[in-house]
């Protein structure tokens, strides 16, 4: 290996690193000399989109594919496909970000956003455990910053609190546990980690450090017990930075989560079937599974704030996605990643939303949602398009994701139908809960003194964009699937 | 072609979403021509289906490649029994357009909505391919809720939530069964044709039908999932109660049969005898509840509980009698039910803002609009089964169809005929000829029925009387479908 090889592998990563050293620097010059705060975050903004687009480009046209120390970066079609997915998730970030209400530090926002999106990129292009680490870290250090920037509201720096507290209690059970399995198996290699553990007999100190890693992992998804953290940060945090979280964070935590159960341990599945229960990391995921999409569920329905229902029906979504995970089989690994952008978009467009309504009714209940029909067809339309794509409603993305994530959970082990029942249950229940935003939005009408909803032309036409992509997936799913087939083929058979 | 059925259909909600609401007038224009541009394509499919094909029963077949990476594929065709309810559905189009006229607030959404459903039923009833009969399936649930929130009358909101989740867990059911049935088939298709015939384990069987088979009848009505139907079919606008009682419930017992008794014999017959029992409860129970009832929209709600019993009963008997008989059930009273929530909704309530009983027996509505009340009158003996009318022949013949397989039960679904008449009688003399008082002879003279509502009534009554009066096209259409494979399993 030499540096020039380096460079081009991480090429994408360092154009971003190098756009947000130039936003900061910008901060810097704009803070002593421009009065408002609009130009500053116009100016980064349009930096980063052009950071951002140029490391796609990279990504897609010049990237070589291999892997260089080791495991530590690995480039194949499934990383790649996964690095554009997570820069496209960045860049709809940045613009919900632009309209956001600008602070004194809007350059600094955009780039701890950059910082967060490299850290995200790092974990998915490794299959290294100490690179998982430290990306992770990268990424959660960035979204702490983030969740607090909104320095005039008590609930952001709350968020902001909490979201550092839970995570760096995960972190230490993450390396704690990734420490024991280092322990056990002599290797932070994935892929050497999976052969030292074909034999099947688990390990009393591996199982405790598979148990702390999932831990670790399960904070990062927002899986129940370990979701706390999530409707607090939802609600507390500037709803680009909730956004992101939701869809760009949780996309990489359960991409690099499953490849770490699916590559490095391999031998270690056991069973979590009725009847045929066998001990391995597929019951402590099916717990986890379980719980979320219950627990998720059921509290979804009683919010009165659609960020805190939009968190609770993410940990709900946890739960289903987790279930795929079970499986372990690679055809419900593609499955599980297909969901994971579907979701991801979906949640990034109704977070877009809720920011426009915050903007203008100053609040997220439920009924601050009233007579946005009549404001904004538009946007209201597409509100409907993430909501009902969300509970899994054809002919939107979300119903073809679920369809494909239960049938794969079935098909590696038919005694698990019963948690596809539960998980079937427990989406029909959500629609209750999306339904009351619906009905909000078309059939309650607002009182003449509140003020009327209405968005910026970017944010009509990003949530647009977003919500064309929603149905367009939804009626032709082939055209992300089979990118993700030829990749996850490509991996599975190295 | 049949394929533009339904295109044609979402074509015309996509138009009528992205036109402004301010021009209802334009807004009916678009969704009168789209209902007939559907029509004209079902009646074309009707009339050109070749009788004398043998085996080869689905025609019109379009067959493409849609997901391959799980075997989906896009995968329409009629066979006779599609196309006598692709016919229904165009037909309940028309008419609901034509009973929905004076809606006046945001007429295109409405309609929007309304030809989603629509687009729906087509899409279900020519669906081979499983996933996109479930396609089809789901997409009628939302536009439900927001026709019956948006433009409903009494208790809308609960109805319209009730209604949904009914719907949503009916299809989580049938989700769970297709699933478990296309990992247990292995050969990686959605393809019905070849589902149909891959040998299950019994075991299997045992289980998955009944699960697909209740995810079904929940939407069909049946007895004791049925709740949703009557609160549901009240609280929605007349032509939104037309569809669910005339299409959407038709929907879950087409699925039964088309996918739910094909896929399972073994299951089948196993749980024929209990589906058979409750169908029969259904049949009594709806007639009991609708004797019962004050207000004139339940008691027709109760009713097509009742005629769905006889739709399910006929099914179960596993004999081309009594199937074919289900099948003419399905068409006639899908014509029925929506004259009858046409009458009601339309014609009465619009204009007394009241469906009880007892306030309407007062107002002397026979003298007031007698065309309601002549259209009245034929809906009920259509509705109580007289001889001349679509009810009549398929009601007798899937008794004829029970006499031959399950008689035991013939004995009490006798007394449900008689309750039917009971109610049917009870309802039409309170609603139309009670004795008329003195305050309602002064009263302000209710507004004349308009043109489209008696176009719409002259439609239905004439397919009524045409089927009762000229069965023979309609069952041998229907029989004919007996000499493909996939209906000849259904027979014992």
């Amino acid at each position: 290996m030499n540096y020039l090889e380096f460079t081009t592998f991480l090429l994408p990563e360092i154009i971003l690193l190098i756009t947000a050293l130039a936003v900061i620097g910008l901060g810097f010059v704009c803070q002593n000399t421009a009065s408002s705060t609009a130009t500053p975050n116009k100016l980064s903004a349009a930096i980063s989109t052009i950071g951002i687009l140029l490391a796609g480009a990279v990504l897609l046209f010049l990237s070589p594919e291999g892997n260089i120390l080791g495991s530590m970066i690995v480039l194949d079609p499934l990383t790649r496909l996964f690095k554009v997915a997570l820069l496209g998730m960045t860049l709809i970030s940045a613009l919900l970000l632009l309209e956001n209400r600008p602070t004194h530090y809007g350059a600094e926002n955009f780039a701890m956003l950059l910082f967060a999106a490299i850290g995200m990129l790092l974990i998915i292009g490794t299959e290294e455990l100490l690179m998982i680490f430290v990306g992770l870290e990268l990424t959660g250090l960035a979204l702490y910053t983030l969740v607090g920037f909104a320095q005039n509201d008590k609930r952001s720096a709350e968020a902001a609190l909490k979201y550092f507290l839970f995570g760096s209690v995960a972190a230490g059970f993450l390396l704690y546990g990734l420490s024991l399995i280092f322990g056990v198996s002599g290797s932070t290699e994935l892929r050497l980690i999976g052969k030292a553990f074909q034999k099947g007999i688990p390990d009393p100190i591996l199982t405790a450090g598979l148990a702390m890693a999932l831990a670790g992992f399960g904070f990062k998804v927002a899986a129940v017990p370990f979701h706390l953290w999530s409707p607090d940060v939802y609600q507390g945090a500037p709803p680009p930075a909730a956004a992101f979280i939701a869809s760009g964070s949780k996309v990489a935590g359960f991409f690099i989560l499953a490849k770490v159960v699916l590559l490095g341990f391999a031998g270690l599945e056991g069973s979590a079937g009725w009847g045929n229960f066998a001990p391995g990391w597929v019951p402590m995921i099916g717990l986890l599974a379980a719980l979320s999409m219950v627990v998720g569920n059921l509290a979804a329905l009683v919010q009165q704030s659609v960020r805190r229902l939009l968190a609770y029906s993410g940990i709900g979504h946890a739960g289903f996605i987790l279930l795929a995970l079970m499986a372990g089989t690679p055809f419900a690994f593609m499955a599980m990643l297909f969901y994971v952008v579907i979701y991801g978009i979906a949640t990034l467009g109704a977070f877009g939303i809720v920011a426009v309504v915050l903007r203008s009714r100053n609040g997220d209940s439920l009924k601050d949602f009233a007579g946005m029909g009549k404001d904004s067809p538009l946007l209201a339309f597409c509100m409907v398009v993430f909501l009902a794509s969300l509970a899994g409603l054809p002919p939107l993305a979300g119903f073809f994701g679920k369809f494909y994530l239960f049938t794969s959970a079935i098909g590696a082990d038919k005694s698990l139908i019963w948690l596809v029942i539960l998980a079937l249950f427990m989406s029909a229940v959500s629609l209750y809960y999306y339904l009351l935003v619906v009905k909000q939005i078309f059939f309650a009408s607002a009182s003449d003194k509140t003020p009327t909803i209405h968005a910026s032309c970017l944010t009509n036409w990003v949530c647009f964009a977003l919500a064309l992509v929603t149905i367009g997936l939804g009626c032709f799913p082939e055209l992300l699937l089979h990118p993700i087939r030829v990749a996850v083929e490509s991996t599975f058979l190295r | 072609m049949i394929a533009w059925t339904f295109l044609s259909a979402f074509a015309g909600a996509i138009l009528l979403l992205l036109l402004p609401p301010q021009y209802p007038r334009l807004a009916r224009a678009i969704a009168l021509t789209t209902a007939c541009v559907g029509f004209v394509f079902a009646l074309v499919a009707f009339l050109s289906y070749d009788r004398n094909a043998g085996a080869a029963t689905f025609q019109f077949i379009i067959q493409k490649e849609w997901i391959p990476t799980l075997g989906i594929g896009f995968y329409v065709g009629a066979d006779g029994i599609s196309l006598l309810l692709v016919l229904l559905t165009g037909i309940i189009a028309i008419t609901g357009v034509l009973f929905s006229w004076n809606i006046e607030r945001s007429t295109s959404r409405f309609f929007a909505l309304f030809f989603l459903i629509i687009g729906g039923a087509y899409g279900v009833f020519l669906s081979l391919d499983i996933f996109l009969f479930l396609v089809f399936y789901e997409i009628v649930i939302l536009p439900k809720y927001l026709l019956i929130t948006g433009w409903g009358s009494t208790n809308k909101e609960y109805g319209a939530m009730k209604l949904t989740l009914y719907s949503i867990l009916g299809s989580a059911l049938v989700l769970a069964a297709i699933m478990a049935t296309y990992m247990a088939a292995g050969i990686y298709s959605f393809n019905l044709m070849e589902l149909a015939f891959v040998k299950y384990t019994p075991a299997f069987q045992i289980w998955a039908f009944p699960l697909m088979f209740v995810g079904f009848a929940v939407l069909a009505g049946m007895w004791p999932f049925h709740t949703w139907a009557p609160t549901g079919h009240v609280a929605a606008p007349t032509a939104v109660s037309m569809l669910l009682a005339g299409v959407v419930m038709k929907l879950g017992a087409y699925g039964a049969m088309r996918i739910a008794m094909p896929l399972f014999p073994e299951g089948l017959i196993e749980w024929r005898f209990f589906f058979a029992i409750l169908a029969v409860i259904g049949i009594l129970y709806g007639a009991l509840v609708a004797l019962a009832q004050r207000d004139l929209k339940f008691v027709i709600g109760y009713s097509s509980i009742s005629h769905m019993g006889f739709v399910l009963l006929g099914l179960l008997t596993l004999t081309t009698l009594g199937i074919s008989g289900a099948v003419l059930q399905m068409f006639s009273h899908g014509i029925i039910a929506a004259l009858l929530f046409a009458v009601v909704g339309r014609m009465i309530y619009d204009r007394t803002h009241t469906r009880d009983l007892t306030a309407l027996s007062k107002l002397g509505l026979s003298k007031a609009i007698p065309f309601a009340a002549v259209t009245f009158v034929i809906a009920c003996a259509a509705s109580m089964g007289l001889p001349g009318f679509s009810g009549f022949i398929a009601e007798i013949t899937i008794l004829l169809g029970a006499w031959l397989s399950v008689p035991s039960l013939l004995w009490i679904v006798a007394p449900g005929l008689i309750l039917t008449v009971a109610f049917t009688l009870k309802a039409l003399h309170l609603s139309f000829f009670g004795e008329t008082t003195e305050a309602a002879t002064h009263s302000a003279p209710l507004p004349a029925i308009t043109l489209p509502e008696k176009l719409g009534s002259i439609i239905l009554i004439t397919v009524t009387l045409l089927v009762g009066l000229f069965p023979t096209p309609f069952l041998e259409l229907i029989l004919h479908s007996f000499n493909g494979e996939l209906m000849r399993t259904l027979l014992k």
